[in-house]
């Protein structure tokens, strides 16, 4: 029988609602788990003790409703480390904000906690988000589950190694250029980025205000769907949020019309990554699903404007941590020498690093050249893949180049950026788009997961869902 | 290309201090970053782009209080790193002298 911590949301649902299982039960074996494994996967950077109250409440829940219960009543998920949750240390893993105690639930965590869903801990990732392979953890790196000798990706690889690892349920993350979809794939889960303002950013420690969304990272497409209605919706603390209906309707037909912009994947593609992709695109039109060819001309552009767009905003973000009202707070003889001081000692290289790039492409007589031009990037994208779905319903790619790299391997920033390069795009025109496993790849005799990224039009979750079913069913 | 003293004026404009250790390798990895972004000096902008407008625009929130007066008050002044009663401590900011 599969243990309780290795069941998947819909699976632990239904052993509550049978009484296979009691929610205790389960919070007891994800705890232990956790217990066992954090030393080694280091996926946590705190692991909650049980919330007596919250167990009983979801307990209660479930028997008074039964079928009616919410599904993620009494599930015990995890949570990336820059989602507030009130009274809990959220810290972005950065020194910047070790101790820093949130005032108030993330609106995220108020919808989770309104469906009696528990919180096994926060987990490690990139400092601020800022990374693709959580090495830039202040507190040290995660380990992938399936090598502990590589990366689980990041940034949300903390989010990432607890659910593969089966320390939890289910996770959120936060995607900014790809940081739920690049560690889904690497570690072998489902991973969704909604479409912009789909999940309320409110209580979410900002990396790039126009391009970060949180969402789910799971072990099944279904389970991706249930925590992302959990959390989606308009909210006035957010008033990048949107309605249901904004963006023209699509209906999700049975058999789907996949993009494949080939001449994205020419170079720089692992060929067991091809294959694998191959390979899965002719499962699916054996299912009855057909391609289409597509050009996206600008998408070699992407990542250059990406890494244009996110420094500028982060610059202009962390300006607010200054070591005065909260945070890492130095000292020195005068107010400037506190500034220095404190961001100086609370920064990490790379964010440090990303301050100064924003800095720059900010700066007069640059601004143009940069940050104008990036931005003008955003609209040809955007129209190129508006039209793009004229004759397709979702674009398909690998999620990444290839699988899981080993601790180090990418010591220059250029070649860690470049593990982002297929999945920035969706976060640079605001569409939705999810990763779902395809196969492992051999390496070193461990098998490492590889995904498929599709994107579809704004507001087109149910169109990712479909397509992920359909993949994850050709299995 | 990016100097030493570039790095040197954009830390001291973002509050950051690159220790002199530190800023040669700064320096030639902010160069490297700086040739990958300039690659978007090759883009060419189709001349009918002019932007196009968000469906989403110029959301406000109805004027009025969005909260009681204080009700956030002690838990966001027990983050303050000094502090007098309820209000932030910070170090004078014109001096006379």
């Amino acid at each position: 029988m599969t243990k309780p911590n290795e069941l998947t949301i819909v699976e632990a649902a239904r052993a509550l609602r049978a009484r296979d299982l009691t929610v205790r039960e389960l919070w007891d074996a994800c705890f232990a788990a956790a217990q066992e494994k954090n030393p080694e996967l280091n996926a946590f950077l705190e692991i909650f003790d049980a919330d007596e109250a919250a167990i009983e409440a979801a307990q209660k829940r479930i028997d008074a409703e039964m079928e009616k219960a919410p599904l993620l009543a009494g599930i015990p998920l995890a949570i990336k480390d820059n989602i507030l949750i009130e009274g809990k240390i959220a810290s972005a893993a950065s020194k910047m904000l070790e101790n820093y105690r949130a005032t108030y639930d993330a609106t995220v965590i108020q919808k989770l906690k309104a469906q009696n869903a528990l919180f096994l801990g926060r987990t490690n990732m990139d400092e601020f988000a800022m990374g693709s392979s959580t090495e830039h953890s202040a507190f040290g790196p995660a380990r992938n589950p399936h090598d502990p000798s590589r990366v689980p990706g990041g940034s949300s690889g903390g989010s990432a190694a607890a659910v593969a690892g089966h320390l939890a349920i289910a996770a959120l993350g936060t995607d900014t250029g790809g940081s739920i979809r690049q560690p889904a794939a690497l570690t072998g889960l489902v991973g969704l980025k909604t479409t912009y303002g789909g999940v309320s950013r409110s209580g979410a420690i900002a990396l790039g205000s126009s391009l970060d969304q949180i969402g789910p990272l799971t072990k099944t497409v279904e389970d991706a769907r249930i925590l992302y209605e959990a959390i989606r919706g308009l909210d006035p603390l957010d008033s990048t949020t949107i309605p249901d209906g904004l963006y023209p309707a699509h209906s999700v037909p049975q058999k789907m019309r996949i993009g494949v912009p080939r001449h994205l994947l020419q170079e720089g593609v692992d060929a067991g990554v091809r294959s694998a992709f191959d390979a899965t695109l002719k499962k699916l039109t054996d299912a009855g699903h057909t391609l289409v060819d597509i050009e996206l001309p600008t998408s070699s552009h992407a990542l250059a404007a990406y890494y244009v767009i996110m420094p500028a905003e982060v610059s202009a973000n962390l300006a607010r941590l200054d070591g005065i009202r909260y945070g890492h707070a130095a000292r020195g003889e005068k107010l400037l020498d506190d500034y220095l001081r404190s961001r100086t000692e609370g920064f990490g290289e790379e964010t440090r690093r990303r301050i100064l790039l924003g800095t720059f492409v900010l700066s007069s007589g640059y601004i143009d050249a940069y940050y104008r031009k990036a931005d003008a990037a955003r609209d040809i994208l955007r129209r190129e893949y508006a039209n793009a779905f004229e004759s397709c319903d979702v674009v398909a790619f690998p999620t990444t180049l290839s699988p899981a790299f080993r601790f180090g391997e990418k010591s220059d920033p250029i070649s860690m950026y470049l593990e982002d390069i297929f999945t920035v795009t969706a976060n640079l025109t605001g569409m939705p788009a999810i990763s779902v496993p395809m196969g492992t790849l051999p390496r070193d005799g461990k098998e490492l997961p590889i995904g498929i990224h599709f994107t579809a039009p704004h507001q087109g979750e149910d169109l990712l869902f479909a397509i992920g079913a359909a993949v994850q069913n050709a299995d | 290309m990016a100097t030493r003293e570039d790095v040197q004026k954009l830390a001291a404009l973002a509050r950051i201090t690159v220790a002199d250790a530190a800023l040669d390798k700064f320096t030639s990895e902010f160069d490297a970053i700086l040739a990958y972004v300039g690659q978007l000096e090759a883009l060419e902008l189709p001349k009918d782009l002019k932007g196009e407008k968000p469906p989403l625009r110029n959301v406000m929130r109805a004027d009025g209080e969005p909260h009681a007066s204080g009700m956030h008050t002690k838990k966001l002044a027990e983050q303050f790193p000094a502090r007098e009663g309820d209000a932030l401590s910070v170090k004078q900011i014109i001096s006379h002298d």
